[in-house]
């Protein structure tokens, strides 16, 4: 009954988006108020439907219903809990599902603590909203439909790919989903504004907290798909350029430039179309990110099976909703009325200049990731592009935009001084090239490019230390007025030292990965010892391990320096019988400022093990600056003004009134 | 700095096309070294393809041709679209799914000695997915058994 259930609620939730997207639209064009409102009560109508739906499913993995066919090919009663509940969007039809939900609930959101948007953005917002719901549910009833049944059912399920059961990749989608979807907020309120014609201060006020829980949320959705690429493939990488992997980044450097620009369009009611286009950008790019992971077009390591009619709806929706939405902005952008006025040195003309590099860098990644599908279009020859692209284009655009956030936040509105910042940032830059200094020391210049990033990372991280304590005047008034100084800057101030210290951090990360990470591929037989990076690893040979639906050999290790015991380490390679698969689980010892990284591949026939050893120093810093970046994100949503429900409420409201909020 | 907001326009305008200008040349210069094409064994027999150029050769992995070589660490395998075939050599880390029957794309240069000295293996996360290059190579080469949309 589950089951049917949930499809019938997925019906009902399909109607109710029609009528919300249709209604409240015409209602504001012909400001009929009871249309309008009518939109409220829809989001949450819709919330409802698609959360009984998203229910029964993940009812039917978790009690393991192999009537259902989506639960047949992607379950397995011997699977622990925590993947049964993560199988039920772990697979095509189930991550829609999940899109769609978190969809809902944004848009119920709105309608909750909207109260003191003008009735008639509202209703358009709404609108809009069901819009793209009635686009998805679509997809999801018409072509990937959750909630087939099989007749008879299957004694077992055929398991989760062995891939996908993993602690990473169980929260990956939700994060991943709920920054895409987060952007669709940003999308309804930028399409709600063309059609109104009119964009305000207030307007930023309201898309700025949609799109900061949007790219927190999307900052750690791809850490933790990057994070688990990283130990799971077990090659000691962690980005490897691939479609599947730019397809979530893409959103997420527009989703950074419409960040700024929202701060512009707020605080000077300038950049306002450029705004809107960036918001349109971003969820565009979201979808394309689906499209290209669930249609298959491109060749991808993290690619999955997938269904070819898939990957043509998404593509007309694609092109419906993005084609629609720059027509629109086309048309109306022009009547837009430009703001204030700026010199090309300040603080607007920092984040201009952000936006462009930004972009430009989303550009250069947008070339290389579609050109194979551009060709193969237009010739039918198959090329790829690698790595070496990205690096060599994506790299230098990175140079001037890292440089350029540490100056940036040190300049005032309208105009600014730019040799008395350059002034006040003169210990970043001697720490920066202290720093260059030592980096060049310790590589000898092999790597010329390995000092520049880690001085930029340096110059960044202390030049967003130095912006901070200028505010607070720290040094130069006592220590009780910088501590009240401290307790009075607003949240957002906060919110950007921590994100930018973050970005610092992720760079130093990617410098040391790339320059100074040391490889060994050899043969051990148990009791042999190697040295990588002046660590003595201790091979004790392989035992088999049972684990809940699969088997193990798992490789013990134990690591020493100077003869002291370090760590020991454990990788495993995994048998998961149900679908024949093998899976290769890396070990990894952090010293939280480099990882230990052990594989272990083959026995060979002389009893030997291929073992991979690296050393990879900096590493955990992408992950720890990732978070860093999505705390600095959350802080700043948690400033009292960008409160959804109280955009103006009283002055300055005790700091303990003030409750994070998620949105 | 009274400058009006026709320069003020400018100034913007040129650094936006300076920016994009750089980026241009990035990926031109980029673009021609590191785009890396696609044949399949029948290719390499049919066209005469100039030696020292990386390329990716993707195919079956023929049955029985894997042979893993005595140091341990290095791995012969044939790839073959069924009508023509090509002897690969790899040294490295092999991905989880790299089996003998099974659809692989492989990324190196071409020896005078007609051996394909590969860099790269590429992995698959699912048993049931095919390179869609591999798969058209099956198809140009009238092998082709799969079914056209493989489910999940």
């Amino acid at each position: 009954m589950t089951a049917e259930i949930g499809h019938f609620a997925l019906i009902l939730a399909f109607l109710v988006a029609l009528v919300q997207g249709t209604l409240p639209l015409v209602g504001a064009q012909r400001e009929n108020s009871a249309w309008m409102a009518l939109a409220n009560p829809a989001a949450g109508a819709q919330l409802l439907f698609i959360a009984i739906a998203f229910g029964s499913l993940m009812t039917a993995f978790v009690t393991s219903d192999f009537s259902v066919v989506n639960v047949a090919e992607n379950s397995n009663s011997a699977m622990p809990m925590l993947y049964k509940v993560s199988s039920t969007w772990g697979n095509h039809e189930g991550s829609l599902i999940l899109w769609v939900l978190i969809l809902a609930l944004f848009g119920f959101m709105v309608a909750l603590f909207g109260g003191n948007l003008p009735p008639a953005l509202k209703a358009r917002v709404l609108a809009i909203q069901a819009w793209i719901a009635v686009g998805f549910l679509a997809f999801s009833l018409f072509t990937s439909n959750p909630f087939l049944r099989l007749d008879p059912p299957p004694i077992d399920g055929r398991d989760l790919n062995p891939l996908l059961q993993d602690p990473g990749l169980a929260f990956h989608p939700p994060f991943l989903y709920l920054g895409y979807v987060g952007f669709s907020m940003a999308f309804s309120f930028a399409i709600a504004a063309l059609i109104e014609g009119r964009v305000d201060a207030a307007w930023a006020r309201w898309v700025r907290p949609w799109t900061l829980a949007a790219w927190s949320f999307l900052t750690l959705g791809v850490a933790m798909g990057s994070w688990w690429a990283y130990y799971e493939l077990g090659w000691g990488g962690f980005w490897f350029w691939d479609p599947v992997e730019n397809a979530s980044f893409m959103p997420w450097l527009i989703g950074t430039a419409l960040l700024h620009s929202a701060i512009v369009s707020e605080k000077r009611d300038t950049l306002k179309s450029w705004t809107i286009l960036l918001a349109i950008l971003a969820f565009s790019l979201s979808l394309l990110g689906t499209f290209l992971v669930r249609s298959g077009v491109l060749t991808s390591v993290h690619a999955f099976a997938t269904d070819p009619a898939r990957g043509v709806y998404i593509l007309a929706f694609l092109v419906i909703v993005v084609g629609g939405s720059l027509t629109l902005y086309a048309i109306r952008a022009p009547s837009l009325k430009p703001g204030g006025l700026f010199a090309p040195v300040s603080r607007e003309g920092g984040l201009v200049l952000n936006n462009v590099l930004l972009t430009t860098a989303c550009a250069t990644v947008f070339l290389g990731t579609m050109y194979p599908l551009f060709l193969d279009a237009l010739d039918g020859s198959k090329v790829s592009v690698g790595a070496p692209y990205f690096n060599a284009t994506f790299g230098p655009i990175m140079i001037p935009v890292v440089a350029v956030t540490a100056i940036g936040p040190m300049m005032p509105w309208k105009r600014a001084d730019l040799a008395g910042v350059m002034g006040r940032l003169k210990l970043a830059l001697g720490v920066a090239l202290v720093v260059m200094a030592a980096a060049w020391y310790a590589v000898g210049g092999t790597a010329p490019w390995a000092p520049i990033g880690i001085g930029l990372a340096a110059w960044l991280f202390v030049g967003a230390l130095i912006e901070f304590a200028e505010r607070l005047m720290l040094f130069r008034t006592s220590a009780s007025d910088s501590w009240a100084r401290a307790r009075h800057l607003p949240r957002s101030a906060y919110g950007m030292t921590i994100a930018h210290m973050g970005v610092a951090m992720v760079l130093a990360g990617v410098v040391g990965s790339q320059a100074w990470q040391r490889e060994l591929i050899t043969l051990m037989d148990p009791g042999e010892t190697v040295t990588v990076a002046g660590y003595d690893f201790t091979f004790q040979g392989v035992r088999d391990l049972p684990g809940p639906n699969y088997s193990a050999q798992r490789g013990e290790f134990v690591v020493r320096r100077d003869g002291h015991t370090i760590a020991f380490l454990f990788p495993e390679k995994r048998f998961y019988p149900v679908q024949q698969m093998p899976t290769t689980e890396a070990a990894i010892h952090t010293t939280w400022v480099s990882d230990l990284y052990v594989v272990i591949d083959e026995q060979q026939d002389s009893g030997a093990w291929s073992v991979r050893i690296y050393h990879n120093p900096l590493v955990p810093w992408i992950w720890i600056g990732c978070i860093v970046m999505a705390i600095g994100g959350g802080v700043s949503l948690s400033d009292r003004r960008l409160r959804v429900g109280a955009p103006r409420r009283g002055k300055r409201a005790g700091a303990a009134g003030a409750s994070p909020q998620a949105a | 700095m009274a400058l009006k907001r026709k320069h003020r326009r400018m100034v913007f305008i040129v650094v936006g096309m300076l920016c994009l200008g750089g980026g241009i040349g990035f990926v031109l210069s980029a673009f021609e070294e590191n785009m890396v094409y696609f044949y399949s064994p029948t290719d390499l027999v049919e066209k005469d393809l100039p030696n020292n150029r990386r390329f990716r050769l993707g195919g079956l992995v023929e049955e029985g041709s894997i042979n893993h070589l005595s140091d341990g660490l290095s791995v012969e395998f044939v790839v073959t679209d069924l009508s023509a075939s090509v002897p690969v050599v790899y040294r490295g880390p092999l991905p989880d799914l790299f089996r003998e029957g099974q659809g692989v794309v492989t990324e190196g240069i071409l020896t005078a000695g007609g051996v394909f000295e590969a860099d790269t293996v590429l992995a698959k996360h699912d048993e049931n997915y095919m390179p869609p290059e591999v798969a058209e190579a099956l198809k140009k080469s009238g092998q082709w058994q799969g079914q056209e949309a493989s489910q999940q």
